[in-house]
């Protein structure tokens, strides 16, 4: 019972240091990224430095405020929390304001708040309820609708609001679904609608088609005598290509075309350093020059000097690429990693399946987070505008990280008062 | 029985792994495999920016400036910059119209919104203190300082040339397209001198190409060097006032220091004013002076190349006494049959023959030069004889070129045998082929420096120094050791005063032919020239120095198609005389008459 008293005992000291280590980082790169000659001092308040020592300040508030509420409240008012953020995106889609084309901003006086960002563990905390519900069997049809409609509706919302980039992340769900008992071939199919997608973009859909067909008819020639064999190898080809043909439809006519000119940057259809790819030259350039060592803190020129655009939001890992080199993204990658496996070990360790599952969630979302912005910085995947978890600039989105982190950590110092 | 799956966690944390191991791998290849995308980055950021070294000033040999610097400022506008403004004002300021103004933004904006562009050239100093004073106002406007030659007395154009931008014919790795360059005169050979050396900077641009300081606080930066100053020889006194008397004419006008060939003066008629050629005038100019048919491009004092006329019959005497073929006390008749003439009375010595400057004397002493009896056909006695002629006169400084400090000086032309050969083929010519080189006209050519120096020699009894126009160079005064040496004739020493005696005669004794020469303080030495030419009326030489004794300048004068020499170029050249040695002029009368004369019409 001592231990309950102190809002601060068995916490997971591992997990608040990396986050405490990779929060100051991210405020020193923002530092180094904008970094304005006649406002010096990292604590002007007028500059997103200056601004972001706030947010980081008012997010350790946050964190000790949610050491202090009770362990139990965030699992009995999980859906009253997932269906005030619902109630808050749909407020943004009538009254919202638009930045970058996106209408996902909620202006109070000076201030704005992203509920986009809140939706991720309000929907993370709704699902961990569901699932870790007594009766609730993910084989189930039933169940698997219902988990679906909670990540759905979320989704539709943001996807409304035009912020295609923070909708995406959801997918991230789907290793959630995985742990908790979902079948492995979500996964296995998933990687084949990925390459299958990349390969329509890259060739001809009916050459694609052709092939498919081809390795369908072998197939059923060897197994010609199996007459169940045969008719799912045949639901296979049509489910397959109609996926090619939806695929290729997608992008041909429901694609915007800022979004179709960054796939075709990124797979090396198109060609424009000036326009589409501009970005993610310059990134590349930004990263690429910064060698083994890196040019040194302050000293990167393609940042600072505004060649690589949103470089302390979006692109903020090319400061870190630029000015700390091989070494520094190498230690910063290792952090980011290590979290997320940090994660995944505490969570399994948790005895309530609730706290397992709002684990995974967690883990989850960073390792989407981590992997879309980063990939993206690096040219590895197209230009999605999403935040680096407690690096990029921005008071939502890192309040809505330290709210996602912490809650796991309380769950987590609980744990061994759970029967 | 709920199946679990914590086995899964290790599927999760592979694919975490997978995606981790990804981006390092992707970072190798960035950072520590692909090098170019340091050189990209550095093409981004760093502009490497060239700073100017002032050129070098040019002083006249009493240290007056002749060539300064000065500075005038472009206004440069950064179209992106600019915020609303007083139209009107700026107008005003600068002296263009309302439609200038939208246009030069139109293009500035055209050319690069973020990048600076020339909104107005060559703002004078005047304009600029207005405007410096208002420029606060004009958000995306600033001045950009730029030097420009300038000369404060407007005069030798020809010697001390102009700057212009670089051709393609420029090699040298020194100059970047746009870089000024010597093109002519002092400028183009002292080059190396007065431009000294420019620095280079390497400065940080962002993406909006703003300037954000310099490269690692400027290790790799270097200052410019300014130009060295030349001390020149010129007189600028001298060279105003010759140019005064050259008005309306078309000729030379040379004077050199006979005991240092340090020239005092020279002007080519008709001339410029140098302050044409420089700036946003330049062009416009160049092309008016390119198309004037009196070419007053054309350096006539070291590019046209004369007839020297009677003034050679000097060196024709001191040949025919070298060569032992004519003595002092040699006497011809003046036989019109052979050569035109005057009349006069029978020339009775040499110096008589000089005196009077008589034609069949000379041609009677060439004849002498030429046909020695070394070989017993005339043909072959001829191309001896002239061969031994052409020696010695070359030794005089002619026909070949002097080692002036100015490019594209030409050589003149002293024939000698194998020239007629070419010409009329071996032993196809002989005395009576070429005995109008004898009083200095056929197949020979002289241009005026050459004809100053030939004074100079005379004046110095026997040797020249290279005439330049430089006499130290840089601050630490350095001089070329060629100016240093003292250049022999092939003819002895003793023979001069004879020649020089009747140098004396011919300017100051009654029947000598530049009695017009004449000053009452000082005695001059001269001789008169009057070339025939197949553009008209002869044209009218002199050559003189003075005083006799110790003489302080030896001077030229060629005016093109003016008649006798005696009549316009001896008034002249003594007027320069007089104005160096006692720095006023108390003939008024002759003055004002010489500086009055349009000589141009007859041409």
């Amino acid at each position: 019972m001592r231990e309950q008293k102190n809002i601060l005992g068995n916490i997971d000291w591992v997990m608040v240091g990396i986050y405490l280590l990779l929060v100051l980082l991210g405020w020193f790169n923002i530092y180094s990224a904008i970094f304005n000659e006649n406002h010096k001092s990292i604590f002007d308040i007028t500059q997103n430095y200056g601004k972001q020592l706030m947010w980081i300040l008012t997010s350790v508030l946050l964190a000790l405020f949610i050491m202090a509420i009770d362990s139990k409240f965030f699992s009995q008012f999980a859906f009253g929390i997932y269906g005030f953020f619902l109630l808050l995106l749909m407020v943004v889609l009538l009254a919202g304001q638009t930045t970058n084309g996106a209408k996902s901003w909620l202006g109070f006086g000076g201030f704005g708040i992203q509920p986009s960002e809140f939706a991720k563990f309000a929907t993370n905390l709704a699902l961990a309820k569901y699932l870790s519900s007594s009766d609730i069997n993910i084989k189930d049809l039933k169940t698997k609708i219902y988990a679906t409609l909670i990540l759905l509706i979320p989704t539709a919302l943001i996807l409304l609001q035009n912020d295609t980039g923070s909708a995406i992340v959801y997918a991230a769900f789907i290793l959630v679904l995985y742990r908790e008992g979902l079948s492995g071939n979500i996964l296995v199919f998933g990687l084949i609608a990925a390459i299958l997608f990349i390969l329509v973009l890259l060739i001809n859909k009916f050459i694609i088609s052709g092939i498919i067909l081809a390795v369908a008819l072998i197939f059923i020639y060897f197994i010609r005598k199996n007459r169940r064999g045969i008719i799912t190898v045949v639901i296979f080809l049509v489910l397959t290509i109609g996926f090619v043909f939806t695929v290729d439809y997608l992008f041909q006519h429901v694609l915007q075309d800022h979004q179709r000119q960054r796939i075709n940057v990124l797979l090396g259809k198109e060609i424009d350093l000036k326009g589409a790819g501009y970005n993610v030259n310059q990134s590349k350039i930004a990263i690429g020059s910064g060698g083994f060592w890196g040019k040194g803190y302050l000293n990167g020129t393609q940042t600072k000097f505004n060649f690589v655009p949103e470089q302390s939001t979006d692109f903020i890992f090319c400061t870190i690429g630029e000015e700390w080199g091989f070494l520094g993204s190498f230690i910063i990658v290792g952090l980011l990693i290590g979290l997320l496996i940090r994660i995944i070990f505490i969570a399994e360790r948790q005895r309530s399946p609730f706290s397992r599952i709002y684990g995974y969630g967690v883990a989850s979302i960073l390792f989407m987070h981590i992997m879309v912005n980063i990939g993206m910085a690096l040219g590895l995947l197209p230009v999605i505008g999403i935040p680096l978890p407690f690096f990029s600039y921005g008071g939502s989105s890192l309040w809505s990280f330290t709210i996602l982190l912490f809650i796991f950590i309380k769950q987590d110092s609980y744990r061994l008062n759970l029967l | 029985m709920k199946k679990t799956y914590n086995n899964r966690k290790y599927v999760v944390i592979t694919i975490f792994l997978v995606v981790g191991f990804l981006f390092i791998a992707r970072l190798f290849f960035l950072q520590i495999f692909d090098n170019s995308y340091i050189l990209s980055a550095n093409k981004n950021a760093l502009r490497f920016v060239t700073n100017y070294p002032a050129r070098g000033l040019i002083y006249d040999r009493n240290n007056k400036l002749l060539v300064y610097n000065e500075a005038v400022y472009d206004l440069m506008v950064v179209p992106k910059h600019v915020k609303e403004f007083d139209t009107a004002e700026l107008c005003n300021l600068v002296g263009i119209t309302k439609e200038d103004v939208i246009q030069k933004l139109q293009k500035a904006r055209e050319y690069s919104p973020y990048a600076a562009s020339i909104f107005e050239k060559q703002i004078s100093k005047t304009n600029y203190g207005y405007l410096q004073e208002k420029l606060y106002k004009y958000s995306g406007f600033y001045v950009q300082s730029r030097t420009l030659r300038k000369y404060p007395l407007s005069v030798a154009a020809h010697t001390l040339g102009y700057i212009g931008e670089i051709g393609t014919e420029v090699t040298d790795s020194y100059y970047k397209s746009g870089d000024y360059i010597g093109m002519s005169g002092l400028e183009k050979y002292y080059e190396p001198v007065l431009r000294g050396q420019k620095g280079s900077k390497i400065v940080m641009v962002d993406a909006f190409n703003r300037e954000k300081g310099s490269f690692h606080n400027g290790i790799y930066d270097t200052v410019a060097i300014a130009g060295e100053p030349l001390y020149s020889t010129l007189d600028v006194d001298i060279q105003a006032y010759a140019e005064q008397l050259m008005k309306d004419k078309v000729g030379s006008i040379v004077a050199i220091e006979p005991a240092t060939g340090e020239i005092l003066t020279m002007v080519s008629s008709p001339t410029y004013d140098p302050n044409l050629l420089v700036g946003r005038v330049r062009g416009q100019n160049y092309n008016k002076l390119l198309v004037d048919p009196t070419k007053p491009l054309f350096d006539r004092a070291l590019m046209a190349v004369y007839p020297p006329g009677s003034i050679f019959k000097i060196i024709q005497s001191l040949v025919g006494l070298e060569e032992g073929v004519i003595k002092e006390s040699t006497a011809f008749p003046c036989d019109k049959s052979l050569l035109g003439c005057h009349n006069h009375p029978n020339a009775t010595s040499l110096k008589s023959a000089i005196k009077m400057s008589c034609n069949p004397y000379f041609y009677q002493v060439f004849r002498k030069e030429i046909q020695h009896g070394l070989a017993s056909d005339r043909f072959t006695d001829s191309e001896l004889g002239l061969n031994l002629w052409s020696d010695k006169v070359l030794s005089f400084g002619l026909g070949q070129r002097l080692g002036v400090d100015i490019p594209n000086v030409k050589k003149g032309r002293i024939p000698d045998a194998n020239y007629y050969d070419k010409i009329y083929g071996h032993h196809a010519w002989a005395f009576s082929t070429i005995y109008s080189l004898s009083i200095g006209q056929g197949e020979m050519g002289i241009i005026p420096l050459q004809m100053a120096n030939i004074a100079a020699i005379f004046a110095n009894r026997g040797y020249y120094y290279t005439p330049h126009f430089v006499k130290a160079i840089g601050k630490n005064k350095s001089i070329n050791p060629l100016y240093l040496k003292k250049n022999l004739t092939k003819v002895s020493d003793k023979y001069f005063q004879v020649v020089a005696d009747a140098m004396y005669e011919v300017v100051n004794e009654p029947g000598g032919t530049a009695s017009q020469a004449r000053i009452d303080s000082i005695i001059v030495c001269g001789k008169t020239g009057t070339a025939q030419n197949p553009h008209g009326e002869d044209h009218s030489i002199f050559i003189a120095f003075a005083p006799m004794h110790n003489p302080k300048i030896a001077v030229a004068v060629y005016i093109e198609n003016a008649g006798f020499g005696g009549v316009w170029a001896a008034p002249i050249a003594s007027l320069i005389i007089e104005k160096y040695l006692t720095k006023k002029i108390k003939r008024k009368d002759l003055e004002e008459r010489m500086i009055n004369a349009k000589l141009m019409s007859k041409h």
